[in-house]
């Protein structure tokens, strides 16, 4: 019992974990295809703006709005500055991205310094019998869901969703719709930018805050929606499922390194079987 | 409604159309007909603001249109039918239909023209994707009209269409045209077609407006061959 228990919740810890980390990267590249390598940075400046926003004295949950809202701005200034005269030349963006990444790390080690920063999490920890748990990681889990299915609401039933979705699969017909397409494009990223910062700051009181911390993320996370397949939101899920399922069984009986190599094996071995992801055979859905 | 004077466009460095003038009156259908690569889809793309102009200048109802962005000129009262459809594959019939009126305020016009088009009521929770080209070409022409253009621009509605849905998609849009007085620009090759509707052909020519016909002539095979034969 006690140990179904833990099981149960080290699977959906490791699958919220990867929502979190994954659901900007799945508006940004799953549905607007840029590849931004900057993305495991925009996470760290998320923990960043959490980080010095607690150590002003804001609360923790401000503070995640303040990076939400921080990042989503830098994502736009990116998306203005960068981004717009990149849009289909996919080795420039890789370029650049990869440029602008190199460049947040440097330039957050210069500001912030080379250190591990950490956040308090709050309401310490929890056991399940003997086995403790920082409590912090229920509410985590709870946020995951929150964001998941606000986005895949916004997603699906609003407005401001359809027209993202609508431009993103045909700008031209967009703009022959009266839809301003380069405006969606911008609004779109800074959209993803905000959820990957928001990402960043509920991470932060659980996995620390340093410069190079978006390294430990953005391959997994890349994994994780090209794993997903077309389908951008409901592959996040699925493909997040998987593997967190697979981490968290094997990261509880073994060791988390382990867990790692398990969950590429399986995403090897699932684009071998599904090369176009586990939503490529979906008929419809977002 | 919309006057066109010595318009220039091309793809690039090429040019494509060389000074096109001809004017569109308020609820006349306007016929243009020319050979493939003539550059009827070419005119179409400059009017709507796909392609800019190099030259010349596009006025409707009297303002000049031609420095604005493809979504300005949409919103300004333009609509497009492209050459293909362009469905959005994966949103469904009803999200294409919504996105057709997406900007435009006021009350939605879909169950109105649900019953102008029936056939699309029991596909409304498909992909588009998943229609065939004629119930595709009928989803494009409804999802343009809830919109409410003032000037709709067609681009070879028949298409690779069978000939019953071409004629249902005539009749909608005779019926259309004089219930709501639409002005129409309609691109065919279908001869039948355009001197159903049209009140006036314009021939195009590599790039040129080089006759304009009664839609009577049509049937006159010696101006067709005159024009259009090879
Ligand atoms: N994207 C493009 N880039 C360069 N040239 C193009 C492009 N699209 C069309 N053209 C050229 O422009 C000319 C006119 O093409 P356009 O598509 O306007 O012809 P059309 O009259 O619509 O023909 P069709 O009846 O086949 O649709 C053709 O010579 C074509 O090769
Ligand atoms: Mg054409």
């Amino acid at each position: 019992m006690e140990q179904t228990v833990i099981i149960l919740y080290q699977v959906l810890y490791s699958f919220s974990f990867l929502v979190l980390i994954c659901l900007g990267l799945a508006v940004i590249f799953g549905m607007m295809q840029v590849i931004n390598l900057a993305q495991g940075e925009f996470i760290m400046l998320g923990a960043y703006v959490c980080n010095v926003a607690v150590k002003d004295g804001v609360s923790l949950w401000l503070s995640f709005l303040i990076a939400a809202v921080a990042v989503g701005l830098f994502g736009i200034l990116v998306e203005r500055v960068l981004i717009r005269f990149l849009y289909g030349r996919i080795i420039d963006t890789l370029l650049a991205t990869w440029g602008l990444s190199i460049f947040l790390v440097g330039g957050t080690t210069i500001v912030m310094g080379p250190t591990t920063n950490s956040i308090p999490a709050p309401f310490g920890t929890m056991y399940i019998g003997a086995y403790g748990i920082p409590a912090y990681s229920l509410v985590l889990i709870a946020l995951a869901f929150v964001l998941l299915i606000g986005t895949y609401a916004l997603m699906r039933y609003t407005r401001a969703g359809l027209i993202a979705r609508g431009t993103m699969q045909n700008p031209v017909m967009a703009a022959a719709f009266g839809i301003p397409p380069q405006t969606v494009y911008m609004l779109t990223f800074g959209f993803g930018s905000a959820l990957t910062g928001l990402a960043g700051a509920i991470i932060a009181p659980l996995s620390g805050v340093s410069p190079t911390m978006g390294i430990f993320f953005i391959a997994k996370a890349f994994v994780t929606v090209i794993a997903g397949g077309p389908m951008v939101l409901l592959g996040t899920i699925s493909a997040s499922a998987l593997f967190g399922s697979i981490s968290g069984v094997v990261d509880y009986l073994t060791s988390s390194v382990l867990g790692e190599i398990c969950v590429l094996l399986v995403a090897i071995v699932l684009l071998r079987l599904l090369p176009s992801g586990i939503t490529g055979k979906f008929r419809r859905g977002i | 409604m919309l006057e066109i004077a010595g318009l220039n466009a091309g793809y690039g460095r090429i040019p494509i159309l060389n000074g096109v003038s001809f004017s569109v009156a308020e609820g006349e259908v306007v016929g243009i007909l020319g050979h493939n690569g003539m550059g009827k889809t070419t005119l179409l793309k400059a009017l709507i603001g796909e392609l800019r102009a190099t030259g010349g200048s596009i006025r409707l109802e009297g303002r000049d249109i031609t420095p604005l962005s493809m979504a300005r000129r949409a919103r300004a009262g333009l609509g497009y039918v492209p050459q293909g459809r362009q469905i959005l594959p994966q949103l469904t019939v009803q999200e294409n239909l919504r996105m057709g009126e997406i900007m435009r305020g006021g009350v939605s016009a879909i169950p109105e023209m649900l019953e102008t088009f029936p056939v699309l009521k029991p596909l409304l929770a498909r992909p588009g994707q998943a229609l065939s080209g004629g119930q595709q070409q009928i989803l494009a022409l409804a999802r343009c009209l809830v919109g409410q253009p003032k000037v709709l621009l067609l681009d070879e509605p028949t298409e690779g269409i069978q000939p019953s849905i071409v004629d249902e998609i005539a009749i909608a849009l005779k019926h259309l045209q004089s219930a709501l007085g639409l002005t129409i620009i309609l691109v065919e090759q279908d001869l039948h077609f355009i001197a159903a509707l049209a009140s006036r052909v314009l021939i195009i020519q590599r790039g040129r407006i080089i006759a304009t016909i009664a839609p009577t002539a049509l049937a006159d095979p010696a101006i067709v061959a005159e024009y259009l034969g090879i």
